[in-house]
């Protein structure tokens, strides 16, 4: 048997609502684990992504952990997909620009409502967060992308199909959707 | 009777017409922000662009005239769309998963109508101002795209100019007439045309709170390019 197509996924700044929307392909699912193998996801829990044929990206940039695993999937993957409104415009992460680091943490973790004890977490395991939120694009190269909050099951499942059949995906107007 | 024809179709033309009036008569789609059928053209948005002997023009500002070759859409007028709609969402804060205009955004579907997967350009992410001083309507200045329709509506309809462009460049920006730049403190009324005429998310009324359901917004119920007029 011919070696399976390797998929890696991970969310980034990001709800999990995309991969929620690779779930939604529903029982299309056996057939896709028919054809690929799962690395690094949130569906395997491995949690380095090794050599793979595709990588998707769910989230935006927000911290150096996600710069770190941005860049590890961009060399180990073939191909690089983005999925959803934060990965590729910082989405609702990104919001957050229009502030400083230092008045965001204080209003969730100072000021906020109904806090006790409070401070700005500061362990040493937490990565640092960066100043700015950026779309997945402006750090790395990115191959394909597919738009939406999440982008619709069909959506996902055109894409994978096309890349495993080496077509390059196309997606009609009704496809595309920013919300 | 006078034709022209767009994208080899042969369109009927009244004397003194634009491309984009004879077009909207024949049922003919161009996409478009800034014009509007009531009211004069603009011609600022540029997404109306199409092509005449290898030439661009705004379909909403060039007259017809007789025999006329107009291409509407091929790869290339598509691509200048494109890059027009790209620096659109880039220049301003354009979150559709969080606007409550989404579905109902002109700039939104144009962009989905002519297949824009996303902006590849560089994020400017401006810090922009919200006014939420009015009782009935806000103002989120985030996803204002100049195209002005809301100053035509309140200069010639209203009759009262309550906004403005101010500003040049990346720093031009819509601005309230009044004392403070209040919206609260300026003539502005619910019942104004332009309360109703933005085609993006700026000027909202208040305590909806993303009433209409998805599937029942505007253009959930009839997609860009088959309704009649905005």
């Amino acid at each position: 048997m011919a070696d399976k197509i390797k998929i890696a996924t991970v969310s980034l700044a990001g709800c999990f609502g995309c991969h929620m929307s690779i779930l939604d392909i529903d029982e299309k699912i056996i057939d896709l684990v028919e054809l690929v193998e799962f690395d690094r996801s949130p569906l395997t829990d491995i949690k380095q992504v090794s050599e793979c044929d595709i990588g998707i990206i769910e989230g935006a940039v927000a911290n150096a952990e996600n710069v770190e695993v941005l860049k590890d999937f961009r060399k180990q993957c073939k191909t690089l997909v983005a999925m959803g409104a934060c990965a590729l415009s910082g989405g609702i992460p990104a919001m957050r620009n229009h502030f400083t680091l230092e008045q965001c943490l204080r209003e969730s973790y100072v000021n906020g409502t109904g806090l006790e004890n409070s401070c700005i977490p500061d362990d040493v395991e937490l990565p640092m967060l960066l100043n700015k939120v950026y779309p997945v694009h402006q750090v790395v190269k990115v191959d394909y992308v597919m738009p939406g909050c999440p982008p619709p099951a069909d959506m996902i499942w055109n894409l994978l199909t096309a890349l495993l059949e080496g077509r390059k995906p196309e997606f009609s107007a009704e496809d595309i959707r920013y919300d | 009777m006078s034709f022209f024809n767009i994208d080899g179709q042969q369109i009927e033309f009244k004397q003194g017409q634009t491309i984009m009036q004879a077009a909207q008569d024949a049922g003919v789609y161009i996409p478009h922000l800034c014009f509007h059928p009531d009211f004069k053209a603009h011609g600022s948005c540029r997404v109306c662009i199409v092509q005449i002997k290898g030439l661009y023009r705004t379909a909403c500002t060039t007259p017809v005239v007789e025999s006329m070759e107009v291409i509407n859409i091929n790869e290339e007028v598509q691509q200048h769309r494109l890059q027009l709609l790209e620096m659109l969402f880039i220049e301003g804060n354009h979150v559709c998963p969080s606007c409550e205009k989404s579905g109902s955004c002109t700039l939104q579907s144009v962009a989905e109508y002519c297949g824009l997967l996303s902006p590849s350009l560089t994020f400017r992410y401006p810090d922009k101002k919200v006014d939420a001083s009015h009782a009935d309507y806000l103002l989120d200045f985030n996803r204002c795209i100049l195209c002005e329709l809301c100053v035509r509506a309140s200069k010639e309809v209203d009759k009262k100019s309550v906004f403005a462009i101010t500003g040049r460049g990346l720093d031009a920006r819509l601005m309230v007439n009044s004392t403070d730049g209040k919206l609260v403190n300026s003539t502005f009324d619910k019942l104004d045309r332009a309360a109703s005429i933005c085609p993006v998310g700026v000027i909202l009324p208040k305590h909806q709170g993303f009433k209409t359901p998805i599937g029942q917004r505007k253009f959930d119920i009839k997609e860009i390019n088959k309704r009649e007029q905005d």
